[in-house]
């Protein structure tokens, strides 16, 4: 097998972000604390919540959830290591291992989020295939969509602040399409633009992912 | 003096648009009675912020293929121009809103919408005071702004169109273009698109020049 080819790359890369994950399991864990204590948070204020509150408030915790994660896939990473990567690869395969590995670590953090509500606000879905397939499609837009702002808020001295102030705004039209489209797991409602919703939030992840590959060598070159 | 005939027709037209656009008659629409007029402010606003929009993302990508700082100073200043205009946009739509919908800040999706776009690049700009090193912070903002303008697109102009709104011109709700049947108000809004895009194209290369002296260590 070629060791060199940008696929290899990438999935080197993957691998080796997964194998850190494994090995210094204390940033796992903190998320996974996180996601339980904020729900058991909403839990005790709240009860539990009926339909169209769980969905707002599940997508909130989502949001949360995702700033967290991904903020800290940049942030793990030292200046020295960046720039040994910086000789070893092209930066496109470096995002493009990144990108991968934040959304395998977001699908896992959403059905951990998703888990966690049903356990401690009730379960209101009446089509859980449908939702369960929507908050799949939601880690993954989440997770993209913040790994090209954790890159930049790296490198403006690696403030979580800014990614909040920067990734809040830019989220909000893909978080209201996701609790629009979610809605229909919960009552049957006539929602005549459903697949273009789907349409545009599938044309959105692409337009990420697109500029994301092709902006992220102007970020690194330092 | 040659060069700055757009500048005296700026004026001319704005003095027209603001004089026609008080004193001539206007079809009454439904309810809207007299507020219609606020068309005439309003909708150019938007174009202004497009126009400046635009402007900033062209140079950004103009920066990033040449590290010229210049095109930095552009591109931010664009930006900012192109804030003021929005925000006067969403002051008109308000005020107009607060009369005819009931409510000056209501839930209608346009009004959501264009309240993001604005937080989005008020982002660009806190993102921009974050940095201090100059270079670094023209790539990065470049790449921000880049980033923002292409999420912009869906956001102000695909979202509002796919939902329903109150607003003149959306999905349910008709516009004011057929109603005015003698075209009265067209006289004045296509002069008053120009005279708008105009000003702000003035006022934004008055802030260039301003910030090209403050830099003028920089740019020798």
């Amino acid at each position: 097998m070629k060791k060199n080819n940008p696929i290899q790359q990438t999935l080197t890369l993957v691998k080796k972000d997964l194998l850190l994950e494994m090995r210094q399991q204390y940033a796992f864990y903190g998320v996974l604390l996180y996601i339980v204590s904020t729900v058991f948070v909403i839990n005790l204020m709240m009860g539990k919540p009926e339909d169209k509150l769980w969905n707002a408030l599940f997508w909130v915790v989502q949001l949360f959830v995702a700033v967290n994660a991904v903020a800290k896939s940049f942030m793990q990473e030292s200046k020295g290591r960046l720039l040994y990567f910086y000789s070893l690869v092209h930066p496109r395969y470096f995002i493009a291992a990144k990108l991968i590995y934040n959304i395998i670590l977001m699908v896992v953090m959403s059905l951990i989020a998703l888990g966690a509500s049903i356990m401690l606000l009730g379960n209101p879905i009446t089509n859980p295939g449908y939702f369960v397939s929507v908050v799949l499609l939601g880690g993954v837009s989440l997770s993209l969509l913040f790994t090209m702002l954790a890159a930049i808020a790296a490198q403006a001295n690696h403030s979580a602040a800014l990614m909040a102030i920067m990734g809040f705004p830019l989220i909000l039209p893909i978080l209201m399409l996701l609790s629009n489209i979610s809605v229909s797991a919960f009552l049957t409602v006539f929602q005549p633009d459903l697949p273009r919703m789907f349409w545009l939030l599938g044309g959105l992840d692409f337009l990420v992912i697109a500029l994301s590959l092709i902006l992220f060598p102007f970020l690194w070159k330092d | 003096m040659a060069r700055h005939w757009w500048k005296a027709l700026a004026i001319l037209l704005l003095l027209y648009v603001i004089i026609a656009g008080f004193t001539i008659e206007i079809p009454i629409i439904g309810t809207n009675g007299q507020s219609s007029r606020g068309l005439f402010f309003h909708v150019p606003m938007w174009l202004c912020m497009y126009t400046m929009f635009t402007i900033s993302v062209v140079n950004s990508l103009r920066f990033l293929s040449g590290y010229d700082l210049k095109k930095d100073v552009y591109a931010s200043t664009a930006a900012r121009v192109g804030i003021l205009f929005g925000v006067l946009g969403f002051a008109t739509g308000s005020l107009w809103a607060t009369y005819t919908w009931g409510g000056t800040l209501t839930s209608d999706p346009k009004q959501m919408c264009t309240a993001i776009a604005l937080l989005i690049y008020m982002a660009y700009l806190v993102l921009r005071l974050s940095i201090h090193d100059m270079d670094k912070r023209a790539r990065i903002s470049a790449v921000f702004n880049i980033f923002a303008f292409a999420l912009l697109i869906p956001l102000t102009y695909i979202i509002p169109k796919m939902v329903d709104s109150l607003h003149p011109g959306s999905a349910t709700t008709p516009g004011f273009s057929e109603k005015d049947t003698d075209h009265k108000m067209m006289m004045v809004l296509y002069p008053a698109f120009i005279g708008w895009i105009l000003l702000s194209v003035w006022i934004y290369t008055l802030a260039v020049r301003y910030k090209k002296l403050e830099l003028k260590n920089i740019f020798k």
